[in-house]
């Protein structure tokens, strides 16, 4: 910097100077080793900008999310309102070697999860053996009868996979829980790497980043690998609710970097079996959908007659092995909350190994002493209800006010089965651009996984940031933002 | 079956078969784009025309034009500038005010978003959300005219990115339908303005007449230099009506819009597929363009410019309702005549 003489004393200040990282593991700065020489390098770079230059560059950002339209839309009181996801220019980074173990992890998990439906929708040795009680699986309202002794292509029911990862005070990485229905959020890391080469391309430069600008072409090929048997040259299409749905910049991102048509319910058609799309030039086969639509909305003759999102007869024509879903139906039942407090022993059950990367452990509501446990420890216990998602209903003990630990205490007593609680964790930290400059806010990583013959993860993933004080929900319908997730080759 | 069906089309290199809900969107992406900046003309000029010492007559006549006189004055109640600027700018109540057809452009844009470019879309997300976000007092502060040249501006932008981006599979053929199709029912508008405050009933085709109001017209049609540099006779009626319509140099003009708007269908008419769907759209075109190369100007005037005007604008809307029909059926339509699948 050339200018650095006539700057104000103030902006002289480097950028870490007052950045505190209390108790925490920060991903950038404070490691329970000494720093590796990578995040050193990169740390000093970025303490060559100043603290003016740093929030030009967010503002020129944030113009360009608002000009691309890279939005989803929140919806309260009827109103629909589109939000751009904040982004933190101040990337989150992993070192090789972290990323070889949380791959690795992954892929052993997925593993896990697709021998564990298979299982449990044909044999159920593992109900049978008494690993995981047959009423979690069989009453769960996510296990889905349509796929009862259903052979799916490759054995792959969970074709796209994200595993929410935290890591704890000592660096630890722990798998949070598995999105093995619909995750989202893919679209962000490969528009977050954009924006981040945009803008900061001189704290990029040089440093061995594995690209994250294959996941279309990926997917797709994972797809074509699981189209149904004897089609050589399958047709591939995103199935999304529509133009009104939160996720629809994603799905309209993912057919683009697919090349696929994005379609909607009412763009495909079922005859004889064999699902078909509407053309100018009449209907053309389908043969592999990547499905954007939750189960329940799927297929008007088998589960919500009212929905006028999806086709009916799909349900039918996938029974017969005309069709590929992704992912599969009756995923849910593997990433319910209430079953991932056994997934440990299920990766030990079918794979004869410990998992590598290891659960908050939790207690399960539902059984005597897990109830017990939680209604006694409360004020430090997360507690969570099994069906939702997107943070909603959870209630963070240490955080709580008394009316809102009565509130869970008597629907804790009212419906147990309702409810797992875990410890809280201290998530790890990463500085990110605040009111007042660099501050230590909460992050967590969604890596992606997708399966066709193998799995292959996304190098990085999404790293979501707390963007308010002291808070642990990273969900961007609740006040969060995202970062670029830089993983180093070497 | 499925074997040969799988033949996927490579007829041409880089055309697949379009899905039908985004040949749908494409069209009606560059008819409202089209139509923006043609309600944007005509504002233009009507407020040219009434400008003077009487004030406020001569709004009403945009109104006749489009045949709003129903939606309007279940609105309005007297057809003053202040209304009739509102009732095709900003109120959303009026689904042919500029605001209803950005949002409608918006809605179609977003459908096939992905289909068109980066740069369209980020110009589209731009230009539509400034439009939705007019308020009448905004056309007080800035004046009519600014708003609607940047109207203007932002849709010859948007074209302009079209033109330079977008791949050109069967998605360009049918925005180029939907344009050309949309400016031959405009031009067809403009100049029934002529019809209701230029020339009273009685005045003669050939008589001279005023001519800065024809002179508006040619303005607000981006003709007023080209008609100068081939017609430097006279501005009779019949010469601006002549150019308006059957000009074959002037991009708006009636005979270079069916003009374009017919070898594009005979492009897509050449996929296979497509040909037997295309016969009668062509018919029908081909009819049109006979009876615009049969007639000269003076005979239309005679004939009655206005009938003939409307009579265009059915055939218009006829095409439209032929492609719609031929291209995204409505569905209930495919399912009772499926036979097109059990080859």
């Amino acid at each position: 910097m050339t200018n650095t003489q006539i700057q104000a004393p103030v902006s002289a200040a480097s950028l870490f100077e007052d950045y505190q990282v209390p108790d925490y593991f920060c991903e950038l700065t404070n490691r329970t080793g000494p720093l590796p020489p990578r995040l050193a390098h990169i740390q000093k770079r970025l303490d060559q900008y100043s603290l003016t230059e740093l929030r030009h560059r967010a503002a020129a950002a944030e113009a360009q999310l608002d000009r691309h339209g890279i939005t989803f839309t929140v919806y309260s009181d009827s109103k629909a309102i589109d939000r751009i996801l904040p982004f933190d220019l101040v990337p989150r980074v992993i070192t090789a070697e972290e990323w070889d173990h949380v791959e690795r992890g992954v892929q052993q998990r997925v593993k896990a999860l697709n021998l564990f439906l298979h299982d449990i929708y044909h044999e159920r040795a593992i109900l049978r053996d008494g690993i995981v009680p047959s009423e979690l699986v069989l009453t769960n309202p996510n296990y889905c009868q349509a796929m009862v002794g259903l052979k799916v292509p490759g054995g792959v029911y969970v074709h796209i996979n994200g595993t929410d990862l935290i890591r704890d005070q000592s660096g630890r990485f722990l798998v949070l829980e598995d999105n093995a229905r619909t995750p989202s959020g893919v679209s962000y890391v490969i528009e977050n790497r954009h924006m981040m080469l945009r803008l900061m391309p001189d704290l990029a430069s040089g440093l061995p980043l594995r690209s994250v600008d294959d996941y279309g072409q990926k997917l797709r090929e994972s797809l074509c690998q699981v189209a149904p048997e004897g089609v050589t040259d399958p047709q591939v299409v995103l199935l999304s609710p529509g133009i009104y749905n939160s996720a629809y910049f994603e799905h309209v991102f993912l057919a683009r970097e697919m090349g696929v048509p994005l379609v909607e319910g009412k763009d495909l058609t079922v005859e004889n079996h064999r699902v078909y799309m509407r053309t100018i030039a009449g209907l053309r086969p389908v043969h592999a959908i990547y499905r954007r639509l939750n189960d329940d909305f799927l297929d008007p003759l088998v589960f919500n007659p009212n929905s006028m999102l999806g086709v009916p007869g799909l349900v039918e024509a996938y029974r017969r092995g005309n069709v590929t879903l992704a992912n599969a139906l009756g995923t849910g039942v593997a990433d319910d909350k209430a079953v991932y407090a056994y997934m440990p022993r299920i990766i030990r059950y079918y794979l004869g190994e410990d998992p590598i990367l290891d659960s908050v452990e939790t207690h399960i509501c539902a059984e005597p002493e897990g109830l017990a446990y939680t209604l006694a420890n409360m004020h430090k216990l997360v507690i969570k209800p099994v069906g939702e998602s997107g943070g909603y209903g959870l209630l963070i003990g240490p955080h709580a006010s008394q009316a809102e630990l009565d509130e869970f205490r008597s629907l804790l007593h009212a419906n147990p089965a309702n409810y797992i609680s875990q410890p809280v964790i201290n998530l790890s930290v990463s500085p990110t651009l605040c009111e007042d400059g660099l501050e230590a806010r909460h992050v967590d990583l969604r890596p992606f996984a997708l399966t066709g013959r193998s799995t292959w993860v996304l190098p990085g993933g999404l790293s979501r940031v707390a963007l308010r004080k002291g808070s642990l929900v990273v969900n961007s319908s609740q006040g969060g933002g995202s970062k670029d997730t830089w993983v180093l080759a070497s | 079956m499925m074997q040969t069906s799988v033949q996927s089309s490579h007829t041409l290199p880089g055309l697949n078969n379009l899905l039908s809900r985004y040949a749908e969107g494409m069209m009606w992406l560059a008819r409202y784009s089209e139509r923006i900046e043609n309600l944007a003309r005509l504002l233009e000029v009507t407020e040219g025309f009434v400008r003077g010492p009487d004030g406020q007559t001569g709004w009403d006549s945009i109104i006749q034009i489009n045949s709003d006189e129903t939606p309007f004055y279940a609105l309005h109640t007297e057809a003053t500038e202040a209304n009739v600027v509102a009732f095709y700018v900003t109120e959303m109540a009026n689904p042919n005010s500029i605001k209803s057809m950005a949002h409608a452009m918006r809605e179609n844009a977003r459908a096939v978003r992905p289909l068109i470019s980066t740069e369209m879309w980020t110009h589209l997300n731009m230009f539509t959300r400034w439009v939705l976000e007019l308020q009448f007092s905004d056309i007080r502060q800035h004046s009519l005219s600014s708003i609607c040249n940047r109207l203007k501006q932002d849709c010859q932008t948007h074209y302009g990115v079209t033109e330079g981006t977008l791949y050109r599979d069967q998605a360009w053929l049918f925005y180029q339908l939907g344009k050309q199709l949309e400016r031959s029912d405009q031009i067809t508008r403009l100049i029934d303005i002529r019809y209701h405050t230029l020339l009273p009933t009685g005045e003669k085709a050939g008589s001279e007449i005023d001519s800065t109001q024809w002179a508006s017209i040619l303005r607000s049609a981006a003709a007023y230099h080209a008609f100068w540099r081939i017609q430097p006779i006279a501005t009779t009626p019949a010469n601006v009506v002549g150019f308006l319509l059957k000009n074959d140099g002037f991009p708006r003009s009636l005979a270079v819009c069916l003009e374009v708007f017919d070898s594009t269908l005979s492009v897509l008419a050449g996929h296979n597929s497509l040909r037997r769907l295309c016969g009668p759209i062509q018919e029908r075109v081909a009819y049109l363009r006979v009876t615009l190369q049969d007639q000269t100007a003076d005979d239309m005037i005679i004939r009655g410019l206005h009938e003939y005007m409307q009579w265009i604008q059915t055939q218009i809307a006829h095409i439209q309702n032929d492609i719609a029909q031929a291209f995204w059926p409505p569905v209930a339509l495919v399912e009772s005549s499926q036979t097109q699948v059990q080859q």
